[in-house]
C-alpha cells in the first residue's frame, strides 16, 4: 500500500480523497483537511474573487494542492477564462472544468468539457473535467489532453450515490487515466464502493457539508475510501447469491 | 384591514388633484392595461399564457391534508403538489413543510447566505402606483444622484465590506434614462463584484447594453400577476402595461443576463394566487432558458410616507414562511432572497429553512449612506424613502448573527465573465 500512488499529471499524491470547500463554514477547512487525510482541496475561482478578510484562498492550509474550478463558466470560453483568472490569482495549474448551461441539476456540458480541455492542456495546465459519464467523450477528452477524468455519480448536492455505477464501471475498464468519482456521494459506503470499482479517488462536498459533525465525517470518509482502496487492490472475493454453491455445476461432466 | 391607499397632498394643484381623482374614480380614464406604448418591444413567447392558465384555474380551497401529504412524500414536487402546499389546507403541516424545504436548501446551497445591499440613485418616478412612497402624486424630496455623488455612495458601501450591489431607481425614463443607469454600472464594476438592476423594464438591446456596462442580474416585480387588479393599482404611467412588465425578464435573458429575479407584492391581491404564479414564471422560464440563474423575493406591503397605515392584509408571518417553504419545495434551485422588510426575528429563522439571500446596511432613501453608517450628520439634500424597512442592522450585525446561527455569509461568489 505504501507504494500505492495517485498519479495526476505527474503528480503523486497518498490521499485519494478530494475535499470540496463550498458550501459550509471557511473555518471548517482546517479541520475538514487533517480528518479527511486530503491532500488535494478544491474552491471556486468565483468565491475566491473576493476582497482580504472573506478570501477562502486565507482558509486553504499550507501543502494542500489547490484545485480551483470553473463553476459559473457556461461554455468553454468562459471556462478558459476563469482557468487563467485562477492561475492569476496563484492558485497553480491545476483546474477541474466545471461548464454548466442547466440551473437546475447543474448536469455538465460534455461537448464544451471538450473544448476547454484542449485549449488548456495546450496551455500548460493539469486539467482535470468534471463530466457526465460517455465513454465517447470519455476518450474525446484523453486525446484533449485530460489528466484525469471525473464522471458525476448522481446530479451534484443529491446525495443519490452511484447512480450511473455501470457507466462508470465502463469508464474505469476502458480508460487509462485517473477515474475519479465526483458530485452525488452522500455516504462514506457509497465511496467504498466506488472506490472497490476501481475509482482511482473521491471527490465529495455536500456530503460533508450537511453532516451533523463535518470533522467526523471527514474521519469517515477517509477510511471508506482507504477501505474501497484495498478492497480493489486484493482483488474482491466470488459473491455467493445463493447459498454454497458445487463447483463447476455446469461443466462437471467434462472431468476425466 | 383594507388598504385606503388614495392620500392627497396639500401641494398638488387643483388641476393635478381633479386628474388624480379622475384616474382612481374613473376607470374608462385610465389607459388600456394591457395594450403596448409606442417604443415598447413586442416578443413572442409562450411563458405568460402557460403561468396564466394554471393561476387562473388555480382553488386552493379544493385540496385537503391527503394532497398535502402526498406532496410531502414525492420525491419530486410537481405543480400539483406545489397547488397543495400553497393552499389553507397545508398550514397545519408548516413544520413538516419547513423540515422538507431545509433538507433542499442544504442539499443546493450547504449551509450558505449570501448578502447584499441596495443603492438608490434617484426616486423620481412617471406613474402613480397606489401603495409606493415614489408615486408622482406623493409629496416626497425627490433626488437623482450625480455620477460623483453615486461614486461617494459607493464607496461608503464599499467600505463597509459590501461585495454586491443591487442598484435601483424609481421608474422615470425622463429622469433616470439607460445612459445614466449604464454608468452607473460602470462605476459599480469599480467597487462592487457583482451588480444586479432594479429598474423600470426595458427593450432586449438596452438590457445588452446594460450587460456591457456590467450588471448580470435584473430584478423585476410583477407586483401583481392578476391584470385585473393590477389595473386598479397601476393607474398611469408605462408601468400600468402589465404584459411588458411580465416579459421583462426574458428580454433581460435575450439580452446576456446571467439571472433575473421575480416576485409578487404580496398583499395587493390573492397571495396564494400570486405566489403559484411568482414561482411559475420562474418554472416556465427556466425550461427555456435552462442556463439562467433565478431568484424570487417575497415582498409584503410596508407603510410609506404620507401613508402608515399600508399593511401586508391577510399575509401574516406564518403564511410567508408557507409561501416560502413551498417555493423551496418546488423550485429546489433557485435563490430566495427576503428584503429588510421582514424583521430581524423573521430573517434569523428564515434562512435557516429556505432563505438564501438577504440584504443588510439598507436604506431605501437616496444619497444617504453616509449618514445612516457613519451617524455624520449631512447638510447636502437627500431623497426619502420608497417604503419603511423593517430590519436595521448593518454588514456587520448581519454577518455576525449569521455566522453565529452556524451558517456561512457569504459575501461574493460570482465573477463576472
Amino acid at each position: 500500500m505504501d507504494n500505492d500512488k495517485l498519479i495526476i499529471g505527474g503528480h503523486e499524491f497518498n490521499s485519494r480523497f478530494i475535499l470540496g470547500s463550498g458550501k459550509y463554514s471557511m473555518k471548517l477547512i482546517d479541520a475538514a483537511v487533517k480528518y479527511a487525510g486530503a491532500e488535494i482541496i478544491t474552491l471556486a475561482v468565483r468565491r475566491a474573487n473576493t476582497k482580504d478578510q472573506e478570501n477562502i484562498l486565507d482558509y486553504i492550509p499550507n501543502g494542500v494542492t489547490l484545485l480551483p474550478n470553473t463553476s459559473g463558466a457556461r461554455n468553454a470560453q468562459e471556462a478558459v477564462r476563469i482557468a487563467r483568472l485562477a492561475r492569476e490569482l496563484g492558485c497553480g495549474d491545476f483546474v477541474k472544468i466545471e461548464i454548466m448551461r442547466d440551473s437546475k441539476y447543474l448536469l455538465p456540458d460534455n461537448t464544451e468539457t471538450i473544448k476547454a480541455t484542449e485549449i488548456l492542456s495546450k496551455e500548460g495546465f493539469v486539467v482535470m473535467p468534471y463530466m457526465y459519464p460517455d465513454l465517447n467523450v470519455a476518450r474525446d477528452l484523453v486525446n484533449a489532453g485530460a489528466a484525469s477524468i471525473m464522471p458525476l455519480a448522481s446530479p451534484i448536492g443529491s446525495n443519490k450515490g452511484l447512480a450511473t455505477k455501470e457507466f462508470i464501471q465502463i469508464l474505469i475498464d476502458e480508460i487509462d487515466l485517473p477515474i475519479i468519482v465526483d458530485a452525488g456521494i452522500g455516504r462514506p459506503s457509497q465511496a467504498c464502493e466506488a472506490m472497490e470499482m476501481g475509482a482511482a479517488a473521491i471527490m465529495a462536498n455536500t456530503a460533508l457539508a450537511t453532516a451533523g459533525d463535518l470533522p467526523m465525517m471527514a474521519s469517515a470518509f477517509c477510511s471508506a475510501i482507504e477501505a474501497g482502496r484495498q478492497a480493489y487492490l486484493s482483488g474482491l472475493g466470488r459473491v455467493l447469491t445463493r447459498g454454497a454453491s458445487a463447483s463447476d455445476p455446469l461443466t462437471g461432466f467434462l472431468r476425466d | 384591514m383594507d388598504n385606503q391607499f388614495f392620500v392627497d397632498s396639500e401641494y398638488l394643484s387643483p388641476e393635478v388633484l381633479a386628474k388624480k381623482h379622475r384616474l382612481e374614480s374613473d376607470p374608462g380614464f385610465r389607459k388600456n392595461h394591457m395594450e403596448y406604448m409606442p417604443g415598447m418591444e413586442i416578443i413572442e413567447s409562450d411563458v405568460c399564457n402557460n403561468v396564466l392558465t394554471h393561476m387562473n384555474s388555480y382553488d386552493p380551497s379544493v385540496y385537503t391534508k391527503k394532497d398535502v401529504v402526498a406532496a410531502l412524500e414525492h420525491t419530486t414536487c410537481t405543480i400539483e403538489d406545489f397547488k397543495a402546499l400553497l393552499s389553507p389546507a397545508a398550514e397545519p403541516f408548516l413544520e413538516q413543510m419547513a423540515e422538507r424545504a431545509r433538507l433542499e436548501t442544504s442539499k443546493h446551497f450547504g449551509n450558505t447566505v449570501y448578502l447584499f445591499t441596495p443603492i438608490y440613485i434617484a426616486n423620481y418616478c412617471e406613474n402613480y402606483c397606489v401603495y409606493c412612497g415614489f408615486n408622482c402624486y406623493n409629496h416626497i424630496n425627490r433626488m437623482k444622484l450625480s455620477m460623483e455623488q453615486i461614486e461617494h455612495e459607493m464607496r461608503v458601501i464599499s467600505d463597509s465590506g459590501m461585495e454586491e450591489i443591487l442598484i435601483l431607481t424609481g421608474e422615470s425614463r425622463g429622469q433616470s434614462d439607460v445612459k445614466y443607469i449604464g454608468e452607473a454600472c460602470k462605476l459599480a464594476r469599480k467597487y462592487f463584484r457583482m451588480v444586479g438592476l432594479e429598474i423600470y423594464p426595458v427593450n432586449t438591446d438596452e438590457y445588452a447594453y446594460l450587460h456591457e456596462c456590467g450588471a448580470d442580474y435584473v430584478t423585476v416585480f410583477q407586483e401583481t400577476y392578476d391584470s385585473d387588479k393590477y389595473e386598479t393599482l397601476h393607474l398611469l404611467g408605462h408601468k400600468r402595461v402589465w404584459p411588458y412588465r411580465f416579459d421583462a425578464q426574458e428580454r433581460a435573458l435575450r439580452g446576456g443576463m446571467r439571472g433575473v429575479a421575480f416576485s409578487a407584492l404580496l398583499g395587493l391581491s390573492d397571495f396564494r394566487k400570486d405566489a403559484l404564479a411568482s414561482a411559475l414564471h420562474v418554472y416556465f422560464l427556466q425550461r427555456k432558458y435552462p442556463q439562467a440563474e433565478m431568484s424570487l423575493s417575497c415582498p409584503r406591503l410596508r407603510p410609506i410616507i404620507n401613508n402608515d397605515k399600508i399593511n401586508p392584509m391577510d399575509v401574516s408571518e406564518k403564511k410567508l414562511c408557507q409561501v416560502l417553504c413551498a417555493y423551496r419545495i418546488f423550485l429546489p434551485f433557485v435563490g430566495i432572497t427576503v428584503s429588510s422588510r421582514e424583521s430581524a426575528k423573521f430573517r434569523n429563522g428564515i434562512v435557516k429553512i429556505a432563505a438564501t439571500k438577504v440584504s443588510a446596511g439598507v436604506s431605501t432613501g437616496v444619497g444617504d449612506h453616509e449618514s445612516k453608517y457613519t451617524g455624520k450628520e449631512d447638510d447636502s439634500m437627500q431623497g426619502d424613502e420608497q417604503f419603511e424597512i423593517n430590519d436595521n442592522r448593518s454588514l456587520d450585525n448581519m454577518y455576525k448573527d449569521i455566522a453565529d446561527e452556524g451558517l456561512q455569509p457569504v459575501l461574493n461568489d460570482y465573477l463576472y465573465v
